[in-house]
């Protein structure tokens, strides 16, 4: 039984603050625009063979608590045998429900899933959630978690990336996205947020800079150096990974990824539901996996679950055509790309959350899309997806264009 | 049996109970004050009507000095059994603080450990502001934590961090005056006469007394320090440099639980981290060495017994006015005794001059005539050192002659003293103010009076002695020298510098083998060992060698007093590693191939092993010597119980060493 993607939008991404385009909608609002709009587009969906609305969400609690999923879906006037469920893998989530949702297809249990993300973190921060791994002293002693950003600087001095190698990295993410936005790259996946009268409230990714260059970023400062000192992060970091003598703070807010608002959706189904419901299939969802790896450098998952998901769908790395590869923080991709030996043209194609923004519960998800609208556009075969993941996880998704 | 606490009610209604333990010298929580403590609170419950207020106070020079630590080292750990006796206590001070009339603390004397958890469950804190009165939770140094509710009670009195960070991680025994500013104290008196007047007018004053965490409404200080939180156990890590030690870890951890909920289910959670540190060999080894070793050694457990005590020494002269005969005269003026220092550099002199009152400067030899003890501090010249001796034979001739050598041999400097067996080795340790140990190291010739009044000076200065018997390298710069030398080798053979630091760090060694031959220069070894081969000791090469003589002769790399060792030193920052040591020394990129642990036992072993030497030789007077002196003079790590003490609690010493001897050297076959 196969699994396979009819459709992936998103919302463009607003800056996660109170001065963003999208800190006066509510989130659930911003789900319920992207169930209207899959709506629109496929007037033959009948809803009631909807079964389950799954969405990634990272800081689950007040606007974006007890299961937002399934309070979009009653919003939005879907049926009420439209369940809901809200899940978390940190940054994984938004594919970890598209990846739920095919197993949920692939096992043959369900039919037709709607499988997304939601993450507004200008009016649900980051953290707003506590959690024993950053709270509980026991956990964080014995663990050795450090936040994201000091592993980051700790992946690239392990890795000898210079600020030059982050900064030049950042400044490519800024150029392809500025690029795809001019060329129509993301006019079918983007769906722009509405007042309740149809105004436009945002209708582009807010958080790119096109005429970032690497001379602008070199001037910022390293975000992480304070807290590294300060936190005591960098002497954690260093107690493990211990022959490197100090760490070189090279991520800044310019090559990290942006806090952002944004959701997404990708509608999920069998075969067959296509079929009954004249849904033309854009891909197969070919395989998937999770992972974890060192959790104190917590950035190097993305390869060890890339190299599980290729051994599950039996291809090589090499049979990879386009790669989207989270910019989590610069020195993330350039450590996928040597650990599978990738090249830059083929990854992140398109930019990245460095330039547009990292929604922490939907990026997955809109990785998918990017993903598949580029391989549709350059008629090419395979794509991957994946993540770098708190806690030291990893999560890769292969699709295949149809 | 007399009952612990006495009971005298006065005409005003107030009760006053009086610790008095007939058959010990201080008051310790033991079984007889458990049971004594827990008929005194049912009769305060009883009477309780009828009662204005309750005064604790004692009748021995101190107040209570804790939980008898004999039951903590005697015999298998019973954990469950220590959880119930806290449990015990515990509840026994709730009743107390919860009894619905003020209770006063009146502190006479020293309150440490549980005697001041006794005295955080009263109300109000009054102490007699007493020079030798100490007040603290010293548990985390024993590898205990304050299980008597101190943890609790601490937190919620002055907030997580503050409680953390000035009262519980350290386990520092403050005077009255830095109690008081620490909250641990509410008020001094002057005399032991004021003092339950004192606490009278206070109770007569706030007949409605209760303790904060029992009121309405109450709140932690500062709540739970959620956006601080992640980085306590960062900080914590950090300021341990990776060495395992569970006391500080579970004190951390139970602080952190006991904020979010009740304070009886704090003291309940607080228990349990208490219990599960209790009889584990960390405790053991720590509660040996610095309760037990500690005071055998500071009550004169290596002076010769049939020696009388002597008088305490009145004037003592320091030849020598360099970092260390400044540090050295300083010590001894502080503890009243008067000081003439003499160095021929008229700077140093005044330097050292001017450091206290009770120290005189000089240029001039003659100036120590009447000194009863001279200190010799000069250069380590023995010809120069043979000519101070022969100058002092007619300037002091009865006073004890003391040597401050780090490694000439005592007995050979005795030669040219004017009485032989009045002659001993005084190794001080630098900075001389913060290092407590006393290496004695005792001549050939050295007479047993000589030996102790020595051991009575350095006792008379609050400083811990150990005593060796002469041979090169003493005890503790032998044993130092080979952590040091080990630490080069792992440098020769391609292991990153980075690692070979973190590993004696993370060993629980204050600093790394790289940091400190940068602090005592690279020369040093070098000197030392190329003396040692001329004097005809046996020197085995050593791997480590090779890297010492690279970095003087090749780089010209001598050290920090040099500006420049294995470290740079900019004066801009903080020391780096120098860069130059990978390629120099063909470090090895990446992860090191031999873990961690080994690069630790490398460097624990080679200093067993030196020191099971010592002992066997008969350079160490006794295993006690050996353990305090690593501990206190070479920062041999605390969590072992010292040097000695690792090597008997290892569970197989003898087989890791052969196997450390099989891949790098037979420096590591056991004896």
């Amino acid at each position: 039984m196969e699994a396979f993607i009819y459709e992936a939008i998103r919302t463009p991404r607003g800056r996660g603050k109170a001065s963003g385009a999208l800190y006066e909608v509510k989130p659930v609002s911003l789900v319920v625009g992207l169930i209207d709009e899959l709506r629109r587009r496929f007037p033959s969906l009948d809803p009631a063979r909807i079964d389950d609305l799954v969405l990634g969400c990272v800081t689950a609690v007040g606007d974006q608590g007890m299961v937002i999923a399934r309070t979009a879906a009653l919003l939005a006037g879907l049926p009420d045998t439209v369940a809901g469920l809200t899940l978390n893998r940190f940054c994984a989530s938004g594919l970890e429900a598209v990846n739920t949702a095919a197993q949920k297809v692939r096992a043959g249990w369900d039919d037709l899933i709607l499988a997304g993300g939601i993450e507004s973190m200008s009016r649900v921060p980051m953290g707003s959630d506590g959690g024993a791994i950053m709270m509980d002293p026991e956990c964080g002693y014995a663990i050795g978690v450090i936040p994201q950003g000091i592993s980051a600087d700790l992946l690239a001095t392990v890795e000898a990336f210079d600020r030059s190698d982050v900064d030049s990295y950042a400044a490519r993410s800024h150029a392809r996205a500025a690029k795809a936005w001019a060329d129509g790259g993301f006019d079918r996946s983007v769906v722009a947020v509405r007042d309740r009268i149809g105004q436009v409230i945002l209708d582009r990714d807010e958080h790119i800079r096109p005429e970032t260059t690497t001379g602008t970023l070199s001037g910022l400062e390293p975000s992480f150096a304070g807290i590294g000192e300060l936190g005591g992060f960098d002497a954690v970091a260093l107690q493990r990974y211990h022959w490197i003598d100090r760490i070189d703070h090279v991520h800044t807010a310019g090559n990290s990824s942006g806090i952002v608002d944004g959701a997404a959706l990708v509608l999920v189904g069998s075969e067959a539901v296509g079929y009954d419901l004249g849904l033309t299939p854009r891909a197969r969802v070919v395989a998937a996996a999770v992972t974890g790896a060192e959790p104190t450098i917590m950035l190097t998952g993305p390869a060890v679950a890339a190299r599980k998901a290729l051994a599950r769908a039996r291809l090589r790395a090499d049979q990879i055509d386009l790669y989207e590869v989270n910019e989590a923080f610069a020195a993330v991709p350039l450590r996928f790309m040597r650990d599978l030996d990738v090249a830059p043209e083929q990854v992140n194609v398109n930019g990245g959350a460095i330039a547009m923004g990292h929604p922490l519960g939907a990026t997955g998800a809109m990785l998918v899309g990017t993903l598949l609208d580029e391989l549709e556009r350059r008629e090419l075969r395979y794509g991957m997806a994946t993540l770098c993941v708190g806690g030291g996880m990893g999560i890769a998704t292969i699709i295949e264009r149809l | 049996m007399t009952p612990v606490i006495s009971w005298q009610r006065r005409p005003d209604g107030i009760v006053v109970l009086t610790l008095d333990d007939a058959t010990q010298s201080t008051n310790t929580m033991n079984q007889s004050y458990v049971e004594s403590m827990s008929s005194t609170v049912d009769r305060l419950a009883v009477e309780r009507d009828g009662i204005a207020g309750v005064v604790v106070t004692s009748a021995k020079d101190s107040f209570l000095v804790g939980m008898d630590l004999k039951e903590f080292s005697a015999g298998p750990p019973d954990p469950q059994l220590v959880y119930r006796l806290a449990a015990t206590v515990k509840a026994q001070f709730r009743r107390l603080e919860k009894l619905g009339r003020p209770v006063v603390a009146a502190l006479n004397g020293t309150a440490l450990g549980g005697g001041l958890e006794l005295a955080l469950a009263c109300h109000h804190r009054i102490a007699v502001d007493r020079p030798d009165a100490r007040f603290g939770l010293p548990e985390v140094t024993l590898g205990l934590l304050p299980g008597g509710g101190g943890v609790t009670r601490v937190v919620r009195m002055l907030g997580l961090q503050e409680a953390l960070m000035t009262v519980l991680l350290q386990g520092r025994r403050l005077r009255p005056k830095a109690a008081l500013d620490a909250g641990l104290l509410d008020e001094l008196v002057s005399t032991p006469e004021e003092l339950i007047e004192r606490a009278v007018e206070w109770i007569l004053a706030n007949p409605d007394a209760s303790q904060p965490w029992d009121r309405p409404g109450f709140r932690v200080p500062g709540g739970i320090p959620r956006e601080m939180l992640p980085a306590f156990p960062a900080n914590l890590r950090k300021q341990l440099k990776g060495a395992h030690y569970p006391a500080p870890h579970h004190i951390m951890c139970a602080a952190v639980e006991g904020l979010s909920v009740d304070v009886d289910t704090a003291l309940r959670i607080e228990g349990r981290w208490f219990a599960d540190l209790v009889g584990t060999p960390i405790q053991r080894n720590l509660t040996k060495a610095f309760f037990f070793d500690l005071t055998h050694l500071n009550k004169g457990g290596s002076r010769p017994s049939a020696v009388p005590r002597s008088a305490p020494v009145a004037k003592v002269g320091v030849v020598g006015a360099g970092m260390m005969g400044a540090g050295i005269a300083a010590a001894c003026a502080k503890r009243g005794i008067d000081v003439v220092v003499m160095d021929v550099a008229e700077e140093s002199v005044a330097r050292a001059g001017a450091a206290h009152e009770r120290i005189t400067g000089t240029g001039a030899l003659e100036d120590l005539a009447g000194c009863e003890v001279v200190i010799e501090a000069v250069f380590e010249d023995q010809a120069l050192k043979h000519d101070t001796y022969r100058r002092l034979a007619a300037i002091a001739p009865d006073a004890l002659l003391a040597s401050n050598t780090s490694s000439l041999p005592i007995t050979g400097l005795a030669a040219a003293a004017h009485d032989p067996a009045r002659f001993i080795g005084l190794h001080f340790f630098s900075p001389v103010e913060r290092m407590p140990l006393v290496e004695i190291i005792r001549g050939r010739e050295t007479s047993d009076e000589a030996l102790a009044r020595a051991y009575d000076l350095v006792r008379q200065i609050d400083k811990t002695p150990i005593v060796v018997n002469d041979s090169r390298g003493f005890f503790t710069s032998r044993v130092f020298g080979v952590y040091v030398m080990e630490g080069l080798a792992m440098l020769a053979e391609g292991l990153p510098a980075a690692s070979v630091e973190q590993a004696a760090l993370q060993a629980g060694y204050p600093v790394g083998p790289l940091a400190v031959v940068d602090e005592v220069t690279l020369t040093l070894p070098r000197k030392l060992r190329a003396e040692a081969r001329k004097a005809g000791v046996d020197t085995p090469a050593h791997p480590g060698e090779v890297v010492l003589d690279r970095m003087v002769e090749e780089f010209g790399r001598t050290g920090k007093a040099g500006g420049a060792g294995f470290y740079d030193y900019p004066a801009d920052g903080p020391k780096r590693l120098w860069p130059g040591l990978a390629a120099a020394f063909g470090t090895k990129p990446g992860e090191p191939a031999v873990p961690l642990s080994e690069m630790q036992d490398r460097m624990l072993f080679a200093e067993a092993l030196e020191a099971r030497k010592c002992l066997a030789e008969g350079v160490l007077h006794s295993e006690a010597d050996g353990n305090i002196g690593s501990l206190f003079g070479i920062g041999f790590p605390p969590w072992t119980g010292g040097v000695l003490n690792f090597a008997e609690q290892h569970p197989r010493f003898a087989a890791r060493a052969r196997e450390l001897a099989a891949a790098y050297g037979g420096r590591f076959l056991p004896g």
